[in-house]
């Protein structure tokens, strides 16, 4: 008989807490895991709570789900606060009442934020910043307020300052040390930070003590500072610092420190034998981490030794990289040059704010510490000196001067030791990534998923890669792009050949730069990269042969060789009248019909010889190709939107039908789906779209390269609040730099996720032209929009295509092995056993 | 012993250049391919045993080495024109007829 399993109850569903649960699944070792949560949802992500403001929702966030956890057999109570913990009978009992015993407890409680006990500070619109629940206060209030003040100045405060702004109230930061940030960054970058974060509209106070707030004239509130200066508020945001969440441990007994918090051995063991502590409420050697990747690391350290493992805590990197508003801050190691005989090395560059500073050890010879401010492009490499104890170039400055003064290249992949940690969320390492490489994962996407390296905060996806890439060459893999054996291009060079040399035909591009006959890789993507470049017919004899069945039907093959018909019916609008001979034709032809995904109507079960009869009925109805066969705008999907819906704030209707319309036809790496809702509530799910538009009060909030299907992806808030003509514009260059840049068959949320420097890049590229190619985009946007033809409407005038919608060149008969039978009232094909019993000869 | 013949098809201007067409020789479905700027013409069963419909003629047309194939359009694999064998799968074969063009019509050579 095998032992009864091991009982572990989770006192707290943070992002630690949830953590320790996934890793103590991944111990394997049958535990029966209970969490309790005194919060109404379970796990989400706290380090981007700022984007709440910036159109997340808690369903974005969230680290997990309920269904999630029951799958993994997790029990969990939220809204379950923890009271009592009985260490002799080893149980805990909530709020409610509800007792569960444990073998091991674990207290991932947290922390709480900080409020100092000024007078007056208990008030109505005074708010801290910690939960989901805090956004939701922070939002009512500022609603009815025009102004708010953040109390604090470090990392959390400027974070909370962001939300104040985003949430569209004059933003005051208020901070009793002279600078912000002091504890991560130096005086000289505090300065400089200070006046950029003024740059972009916030207040700052420094240097300030508050001492009472009071009733304001002008406004809600008063804050009067030591000293007799005031500031008018309507709403205050308290963000001091935290405390560790110890309640729990100081009232049965557990070891504190002198100022708080569960103190912890390296096993993460508390003064009680089976009692952990992790995360913001744990004190290791007389210190609380405030940051998450130390946290994910004591949950690690708590789950193997649980399962019986041997690794241990032994302290964590506080070196941070982060944008700030929009401001790149990074800290490294000893910022401050506290180290005696620490030497340090500073660059300023005002006009374009930015300032670096790197502190050496009295040799020269280590890196012991950095703070850059306005530009963190080389935070990784800096890190990784600092990190690996690498010795310094001989001119140390070199590592921060500007490109072209003496600038050393960026610390190679090749150059970091194999114990170089190179995600330190996920805690992997180097030699990690070499031991997945060397257990066959052959390109990055693969070594992310075996490794998770980069899964965390992301901060390190530029040198995950830059390990990758060092790796595989040294091992002779060369990363090949070739679309097929006929080029040796990638599908990103072919349209470059094809626009430059002026290539209109295959024929002349498989001259020039491929050989042989092509095939059915190549052909497809050379027509598709033609259609795209120069728009012309894609049945003309040049290109019919390149084309897809489905494309040289214009209409999609189903399993029994017959075809589906889709008219396009933009944005789902259809008038009675355009219904009733949908429904004629179906009816005449005999065909199935079922409603798509894409808000249209789909005609199945259409032989060849029938699909011009079906479209001279459709066409002369005033319907047009839907290009569902094609690699290209599918549908614009659309809500009721302001002019029906009582919540709509905008016309999305009209909105997706203009969109529609605008990009119908165009060819693209592949199918593209887009999406308007009129409100918040998202009916049209926009952000599961390649390009989702969500209106707001202001206008629209662009959604980019979001997917369902196969493989879903959330789409990225690219812009918010765009006029019409801005969004079209946006619409225009994103849809052609992607039209260019994707490699074969590759969706835009796929592409997004292997473009270097990702949505920044993007934004850079679109919305700040760095590239210079706007206007071109759009001049090629632009032409396709003039040139578009309905394909089914020139196919249908031109005899040489309408002859080929036959199935013999040579006889009038139909092909006997399309056989349907009944099912709910409409035809289906017959399975080959129907067709033996109905005596059918297959062949 | 089963005797063959020849049978008129189509003209040459029905086919498509760089692309597939069917017909129905003697109840046999047959696909028919010509290259462009090449006389010859390749006919295979329109049948894709795999795939199990009658749609070899629409698929499109390649090379892998120097082989010509044809790439169903159902589930894309590829078919020898020549010899009518499977890349994918040694144990497929489709059939290949005889062709020739006399006078601007294409005949078809079937077991009958």
């Amino acid at each position: 008989m095998s032992n009864p399993a091991i009982k572990v109850v989770v006192v707290g569903n943070g992002m630690v807490g949830h953590h320790f649960v996934e890793q103590l699944i991944e111990q394997d070792i049958g535990a029966q895991i209970t969490v309790l949560s005194a919060e109404p949802r379970l796990a989400y992500d706290r380090v981007h709570l700022s984007e709440y403001f910036s159109g997340k929702t808690a369903d974005d966030l969230a680290l997990t789900t309920p269904e999630h956890y029951q799958e993994l057999g997790v029990a969990f109570k939220t809204d379950a606060k923890v009271t009592h913990i009985d260490k002799v009978a080893k149980t805990v009992t909530t709020e409610q009442g509800e007792v569960f015993a444990y073998d091991k407890l674990v207290l991932a409680t947290g922390s709480y934020p900080f409020v100092p006990p000024i007078p007056g500070h208990d008030r109505e619109h005074s708010l801290v910043y910690r939960t989901i629940e805090d956004l939701e206060d922070i939002s009512a209030s500022a609603a009815v307020s025009k102004v708010g003040v953040v109390v604090g100045g470090g990392l959390l405060g400027l974070e909370a300052a962001n939300a104040l702004k985003q949430a569209g109230v004059e933003t005051h930061v208020v901070e009793f040390a002279p600078q912000l940030m002091a504890v991560q960054v130096d005086q000289g970058g505090g300065r400089l930070l200070r006046s950029k974060i003024e740059e972009l509209g916030v207040r700052v106070h420094t240097s300030k003590a508050t001492d009472v707030i009071e009733d304001g004239e002008k406004h809600r509130y008063k804050l009067c500072f030591k000293g007799g200066e005031e500031l008018e508020t309507d709403m205050i945001l308290f963000s001091a610092g935290i405390r560790p969440q110890d309640a729990l441990a100081r009232e049965f007994d557990l070891e504190l420190g002198e100022r708080g918090g569960i103190v912890i051995n390296n096993q993460c063991l508390t003064s009680e034998q089976d009692i952990y502590a992790i995360g913001e409420c744990a004190l290791w050697n007389n210190f609380i981490y405030g940051l998450v990747a130390p946290g994910y690391n004591m949950a690690r350290v708590a789950a193997s030794h649980i399962a019986g493992g041997d690794l241990a805590f032994t302290g964590a990197d506080m070196s941070t990289k982060l944008k700030l508003m929009g401001v790149d801050v990074g800290s490294i190691g000893d910022a401050h040059a506290r180290t005696p005989g620490a030497l340090s090395y500073v660059f300023e560059n005002q006009p374009e704010g930015v300032y670096k500073k790197i502190i050496v050890d009295a040799d020269k010879k280590k890196l012991i510490g950095a703070v850059l401010i306005g530009d963190n492009s080389e935070y990784d490499t800096l890190l990784q000196y600092a990190l690996n104890g690498i010795d310094l170039p001989k001119s140390p400055e070199s590592l921060i001067l500007p490109a072209g003064a003496g600038a050393a290249p960026a610390l190679g992949a090749d150059a970091l030791p194999d114990t170089a940690v190179i995600c330190s969320c996920l805690n992997v390492s180097k030699g990690d990534i070499i031991a997945s490489i060397d257990a066959g994962n052959c390109d990055l996407p693969s070594v992310k998923s075996c490794t998770k390296a980069s899964s965390g905060c992301g901060g390190c996806a530029a040198l995950l890669k830059s390990v990758v890439d060092c790796e595989l060459e040294k091992r002779g893999v060369e990363v090949k792009k070739d679309i097929c054996e006929h080029f040796a291009y990638s599908r990103q060079e072919l349209y470059h050949l094809v626009k430059v040399g002026e290539i209109r035909s295959f024929a002349e591009l498989v001259s020039k730069h491929g050989k042989g006959l092509g095939c059915d890789i190549c052909k497809p993507a050379a027509g598709n990269i033609l259609a795209s470049v120069w728009n012309d017919f894609i049945l003309s004899s040049d290109n019919v042969g390149l084309q897809d069945t489905n494309d040289t039907y214009l209409a999609n093959m189903q399993k029994d060789g017959t075809y589906s018909v889709i008219p396009r019916m933009a944005a789902g609008e259809v008038t009675p009248d355009k219904l009733i001979v949908l429904g004629q034709v179906a009816k005449k032809y005999k065909l199935y019909t079922k409603l798509t995904g894409g808000q249209r109507i789909d005609l199945f079960g259409a032989r060849l010889e029938q699909l011009p009869l079906i479209w001279d009925e459709l066409l002369d109805a005033g319907f047009e190709t839907g290009h569902a066969y094609a690699k290209s705008l599918r549908t614009v999907k659309s809500c009721v939107g302001s002019t029906w819906c009582r919540y709509g704030v905008q016309d999305s209707v009209g909105q997706a039908i203009d969109i529609e319309n605008r990009y119908k036809g165009l060819r693209s790496p592949h199918k593209i789906k887009m999406a308007v809702s009129g409100c918040t509530r998202e009916c049209a799910e926009a952000q599961s779209k390649d390009v989702g538009i969500i209106a707001t009060e202001n206008g629209w909030n662009l959604y980019l390269c979001g997917n369902g299907g196969m493989k879903p992806r959330h789409a990225d808030l690219f812009a918010t609040d765009l006029d019409t003509d801005t969004m079209i514009k946006y619409i225009d260059r994103f849809l052609m730099f992607y039209v260019r840049t994707a490699d074969r068959l590759q969706r835009t949320s796929v592409w997004m996720d292997n473009l270097e420097g990702g949505l920044d890049y993007l934004k850079e590229v679109i919305i700040e032209d760095s590239l210079g190619l706007a206007a071109e985009l759009e001049a090629q946007m632009q032409h396709v929009v003039d040139t578009y033809e309905c394909e089914w409407k020139v196919a249908m005038s031109n005899e040489a295509s309408r002859k080929r919608f036959r199935q013999f060149v040579n006889s009038k008969e139909t092909d006997s092995n399309v056989i349907f039978v009944q099912e709910r009232e409409q035809i289906r094909p017959a399975t080959e056993q129907e067709k033996q019993e109905l005596g059918v000869e297959l062949v | 012993m089963s005797s063959s013949s020849w049978i008129k098809v189509c003209n040459v201007d029905d086919l498509v250049d760089n692309s597939g067409v069917c017909a129905l020789v003697e109840d046999k479905q047959v696909a028919l391919f010509k290259l462009a700027g090449a006389d010859d013409v390749y006919a295979i069963g329109n049948w894709d045993p795999l795939g199990k419909a009658n749609v070899l003629s629409r698929g499109i047309i390649g090379s892998i080495n120097d082989a010509v194939v044809v790439a169903s359009p159902l589930y894309k694999q590829h078919f020898c024109l020549k010899t009518g064998m499977c890349f994918e799968d040694d144990d497929v074969t489709v059939p290949v007829y005889a062709t020739r063009v006399e006078d601007l019509h294409v005949f078809v050579q079937v077991a009958s």
